[in-house]
């Protein structure tokens, strides 16, 4: 049996009148990568931040590596990591200068931040960029950078939204090598995405339409539930109906 | 705690990255305390005046040689006549004229009276007023030294003003200039800073990382406090040995208070950031809703007690109001805390004030 790290119930957001995120329920395991797909204003990312902390739900219970989101939130912070899709690392400090910020404030020590952020420029083969501003990097060293320190303090969970907007997709193959080995090392990766060769390198991917879920399953399954080739074509049929947009 | 100085470093690094940050930090109070003390002052000094002189007798002489000694003066030329005067003025050449009549020092040494003319160009009325005003001091003055010799003199001139005895305009300045330069850096680059993290999104890694919210605000705004600490000493330096104005009252006591305002500053900085999400935004209105009315209202420019009563009702609720009040008076008087109480709990008042609305502001936004 697989152990289930994020649990919702009947998870609800509401803005006055607006039911942003609908009862929604789900599981996500242990070590997999969990594609949260749908379309824009569709409450993907309310519905994250309610997970995050960031966000009270209005109704429903929900946990997070353990932890209630309603009263734990501090606990479940410090058992994850997140990377925004703005990506979120600061243009005007070095590679290594960011490490130390972001260990910093997960309250590493300094021998340990030392230790982890050199290997991580080992791993990346950033020796020679290490000292350089980020703004001088090419956007997919940036999105790399960004995703090694959302996981740089070692979370249970990894939430990452839109990580690979903007890049060409020899960049966004890279980056999934890098999901694949944290998802390797133990980290739930939580993910959301527009693009479906994307949604195909998850493990379980679910699929929101109107604050609702629609699908949930693993790409094979949708893809024959559906009776499709791609999940293009998933998306496509379950998005159709929305009345939401943008 | 170590969360805070990692924070903390971070944001230096960001300060001293910065260049056009840095000129505003410490190139902006330069520029305003030299501006201010030396090129915007009302301060008469060689000022070009005309003399005609119908008596020259002993008495006109020495009271032109006097004039002439100073520096506020320069005498541009003797003139015999009131037409020579008038071309003068309206070839733009001088500010005033001076005009002895005939018997000017007979009068004086027999009818113990004698009645000279003060002609100022009132275009300029500020001007005009000051220069009447040095003039009669120093016509006074020499009054008064001859006086010692017992001869009882009376020299009545036309105008009477009132005379500002240290005959400086830098006084009034660096306490206006001083509350400007901390409002500006402490709302205006703590807010821009603070947005600036909005935008970029990092703010929202920042917030779902364990540290608390509060932690962050204030991590966010400690290097501003003790970058304007620096500052303010940048600014006291240069008072004292570039404009020549001491600190009369207790440095401590100054310093202290100073640090009162910063925090008020950074409390309104933090609040203007919540409640906006540009940095165009917070940028504009630190400038339109905080310097303008601290250069208007506050009474470093005009006296706050001439102003209509509206006006006057929101100079009081601008802290630097009253922290110019209070630099005034610790700085300039030398007066001790006692002076000054009310000024500071009304400061320490808008501080929590602001403190409580922003802490409810921002529990709200997080929601």
């Amino acid at each position: 049996m697989q152990e289930a790290v994020i649990k919702t119930d009947k998870l609800t957001k509401r803005f006055g009148d607006f039911i942003a995120v609908n009862e929604i329920t789900f599981e996500v395991y242990k070590g997999e990568i969990f594609g949260f797909l749908g379309a824009n204003g569709a409450g993907k990312t309310t519905a994250m931040r309610m997970l995050t902390g960031l966000s009270a739900p209005t109704s429903g219970t929900a946990s997070v590596a353990g932890f209630d989101v309603y009263k734990q939130t501090e606990n479940i912070k410090k058992n994850i990591g997140y990377m925004s899709q703005k990506f979120s690392l600061y243009e005007d400090l070095t590679v290594v200068e960011n490490f130390e910020f972001y260990g910093g404030i997960y309250g590493l020590s300094k021998k340990q931040i030392k230790n982890k952020s050199d290997a991580l420029i080992e791993g990346l083969k950033l020796q020679k960029e290490a000292k350089k501003l980020v703004i001088d990097l090419p956007l997919g060293w940036k999105q790399k950078l960004a995703f090694s320190v959302a996981i740089f303090h070692d979370p249970k969970i990894v939430f990452l939204d839109e990580p690979t907007g903007g890049v060409d997709p020899l960049a966004r193959r890279q980056f999934w090598d890098l999901i694949y080995t944290a998802s390797e090392k133990g980290i739930t990766v939580f993910v959301t995405t527009h693009y479906m060769d994307e949604a195909e390198y998850c493990n379980r991917i679910s699929i929101m339409v109107d604050g609702k879920i629609a699908a949930l399953d693993s790409p094979e399954n949708l893809k024959k539930q559906f009776n499709v080739q791609s999940m293009d074509e998933v998306f496509y049929q379950l998005a159709r109906g929305a009345k939401r947009s943008e | 705690m170590k969360q805070f100085f990692s924070f903390v470093k971070k944001e230096f690094r960001h300060v001293l990255r910065d260049r056009r940050v840095l000129l505003i930090l410490f190139g902006m109070p330069v520029v305003q305390v030299l501006l201010f003390g030396f090129a915007l002052t009302n301060e008469v000094k060689n000022t070009k005046i005309v003399i005609a002189d119908y008596a020259k007798d002993e008495v006109s002489q020495q009271i032109i040689t006097k004039i002439d000694a100073s520096h506020y003066f320069d005498i541009e030329k003797n003139v015999l006549s009131n037409k020579q005067i008038e071309t003068a003025f309206k070839e733009g050449k001088i500010k005033a004229a001076l005009v002895f009549p005939a018997g000017f020092g007979e009068n004086l040494s027999h009818g113990n009276k004698a009645q000279l003319q003060i002609i100022a160009d009132a275009t300029d009325i500020n001007m005009s007023n000051q220069i009447t005003a040095y003039l009669t001091a120093i016509i006074l003055d020499y009054q008064q030294q001859n006086q010692l010799s017992k001869i009882p003199y009376q020299i009545i001139p036309e105008m009477r003003m009132l005379y500002n005895p240290q005959l400086k305009g830098a006084p009034n300045f660096v306490p206006g200039v001083m509350a400007m330069v901390l409002l500006l850096i402490c709302v205006m680059m703590t807010a821009i800073a603070i947005v600036k993290e909005k935008e970029t999104g990092t703010m929202e890694v920042l917030l779902v990382s364990p540290m608390k919210p509060w932690t962050i605000i204030v991590s966010k705004a400690a290097p501003y406090l003790i970058l304007s600490l620096i500052d303010l000493i940048a600014i006291l330096l240069l008072s004292v040995y570039i404009l020549q104005v001491p600190v009369n009252g207790n440095i401590f006591l100054l310093l202290a208070e100073s640090t009162l305002f910063i925090l008020t500053c950074l409390m309104l900085g933090i609040l203007i950031s919540i409640q906006t999400s540009s940095q165009e935004i917070a940028m504009l209105i630190s400038l339109v809703g905080m310097m303008m009315p601290t250069m208007m209202l506050s009474g470093f420019m005009f006296p706050t007690e001439n102003m209509p009563y509206p006006l006057q009702l929101i100079s009081n609720i601008l802290p630097s109001k009253w922290y110019y009040i209070i630099v005034k008076t610790v700085m300039i008087k030398g007066a001790g805390f006692s002076a000054v109480w009310k000024e500071t709990l009304i400061l320490a008042g808008i501080t929590m004030l602001l403190f409580f609305v922003s802490l409810k502001k921002f529990k709200i936004r997080l929601q």
